[in-house]
């Protein structure tokens, strides 16, 4: 069975999908994407469906599920590239994706991806500090 | 309409062609719905000869059994051409067809001449005369009418288009002033011209200005809504400006809430949001002049 590719780039996690999306891809997905999370230490997702000419609300749930999924791994999901007609679509199946993070395309959505770690860097560096503080008195 | 009658109608048209035609044109002139300040008896005695020269044609090649024949197409041309002139010149759908109708009075008059004393002839040609010139009569208003629809889908279509224009304010900035009432169909308009124009301009946020809406209920207030998502869905996030104070009332008497997207007085606290957002600073030196 085909199979779409997941790449790791740092920690973020890149997924372009460039063929039609059947429910079973969409599962296969779902699937791999959450073993290669909890195997790599992602802390991000961008997922890339700028060839998507449709989506149907399937897949806009599986969506919805990767991202969340992927936040209770500690990962953060972006979804790029959404075609106008595939907003309108979703909009219209009343399905706005609450919860995913969107970007126009790839590079806004690497920017969004690498600022959020940056913040949850410096909160983490914060958090060891006070931590340290707490020791030391 | 068999050959016999088509026979009857045809004598009546062909013996003294020009007879006829001369009396047809001197009965529309004296009456009123021939629009004489509409229409120069030189273009009226153009229409009506070109409509017996093809009238006669037509009857000679096809017969009258089908109008949509062949045959009857230059005739039908004719007519379309005629109605639409007249549309355009502001004639009503009956002064229009008056034109074809009057031509049955003239026809009835020569009828009872040829007839003479046979009533069976006489009978079966005015049907046959009735019956074409009706068709011909109604075809004639059947082409106002489309016209006149035409004439209105492409006004609705360009009103349309003319009220949502998407107007790029700043780098990454648009806005979409909405002027009138929104509906689901305008909402749609303005979606796709908004959506494609982010993609265009690589906006990251959108002003949708409701200065213009004159009433915003909750299937407004959906809408709007349903933009602001799909807006998101693209990448680009949404301000709501221009809500006047008693479309403020009205959203929270109704119990509407526009979550998902910021709300802002006047036009211009938006832009100086969306610019603070995108990282621009306005700062103001010494005005000039």
């Amino acid at each position: 069975m085909e199979r779409i590719p997941i790449l790791k780039m740092g920690r973020v996690l890149l997924v372009t999908i460039q063929v039609d999306m059947h429910d079973r891809l969409a599962l296969a997905l779902q699937d791999d994407l959450t073993t290669r999370i909890a195997q790599s230490g992602a802390r991000g997702v961008l997922i890339d469906i700028s060839s998507l000419d449709v989506v149907d609300s399937f897949i806009g749930r599986v969506l919805a599920d990767i991202a969340a999924m992927s936040r209770v791994l500690v990962a953060e999901t972006v979804v790029v590239g959404m075609q106008p007609a595939v907003a309108i679509t979703l909009v219209e199946l009343g399905l706005s994706l609450p919860g995913v993070r969107t970007a126009l395309n790839v590079e806004r959505g690497m920017e969004l991806l690498r600022a959020a770690l940056v913040e949850e860097e410096e909160e983490e560096y914060e958090d060891a500090g006070e931590e340290d503080a707490g020791a030391g008195e | 309409m068999d050959s016999s009658t088509t026979q009857i109608v045809t004598d009546l048209l062909t013996s003294d062609a020009h007879g006829l035609q001369e009396a047809w044109i001197a009965e529309q002139l004296a009456s009123p719905d021939t629009r004489p300040d509409l229409i120069t008896e030189a273009e009226l005695r153009q229409q009506s000869g070109e409509f017996l020269q093809l009238l006669r044609e037509a009857l000679r090649s096809g017969g009258p059994a089908d109008l949509d024949s062949p045959a009857w197409a230059p005739l039908r041309e004719m007519l379309g051409r005629v109605s639409r002139a007249r549309a355009l010149k502001g004639f009503t759908p009956s002064e229009t067809a008056t034109f074809v109708f009057s031509l049955r009075g003239r026809l009835f008059e020569r009828l009872r001449e040829a007839a003479g004393d046979d009533p069976g002839r006489y009978h079966e040609g005015l049907r046959g005369v009735t019956s074409l010139v009706d068709r011909l009569g109604l075809h004639t208003t059947e082409v106002f009418q489309r016209n006149r629809e035409e004439v209105i889908h492409r006004q609705q279509q360009e009103l349309m288009e003319l009220s949502t224009p998407v107007v790029k304010l700043w780098e990454g900035i648009l806005a979409v002033p909405l002027i009138g009432t929104l509906d689901s169909a305008r909402t749609q308009v303005v979606m796709e011209s908004l959506l494609q124009r982010i993609v265009d301009t690589e906006a990251s946020i959108a002003i949708i200005d409701i200065t213009g809406v004159p009433t915003v209920d909750t299937l407004v207030a959906q809408h709007l809504l349903k933009t602001v998502a799909a807006a998101r869905l693209m990448g680009a996030d949404c301000i709501i400006s221009g809500i006047r104070p008693q479309i403020a009332q009205t959203i929270v008497h109704l119990g509407v809430e526009l979550h998902g997207a910021a709300t802002k007085a006047t036009l211009a606290d938006a832009i100086s949001m969306a610019l603070r957002q995108n990282g621009w600073r306005v700062t103001r030196g010494t005005p000039k002049g």
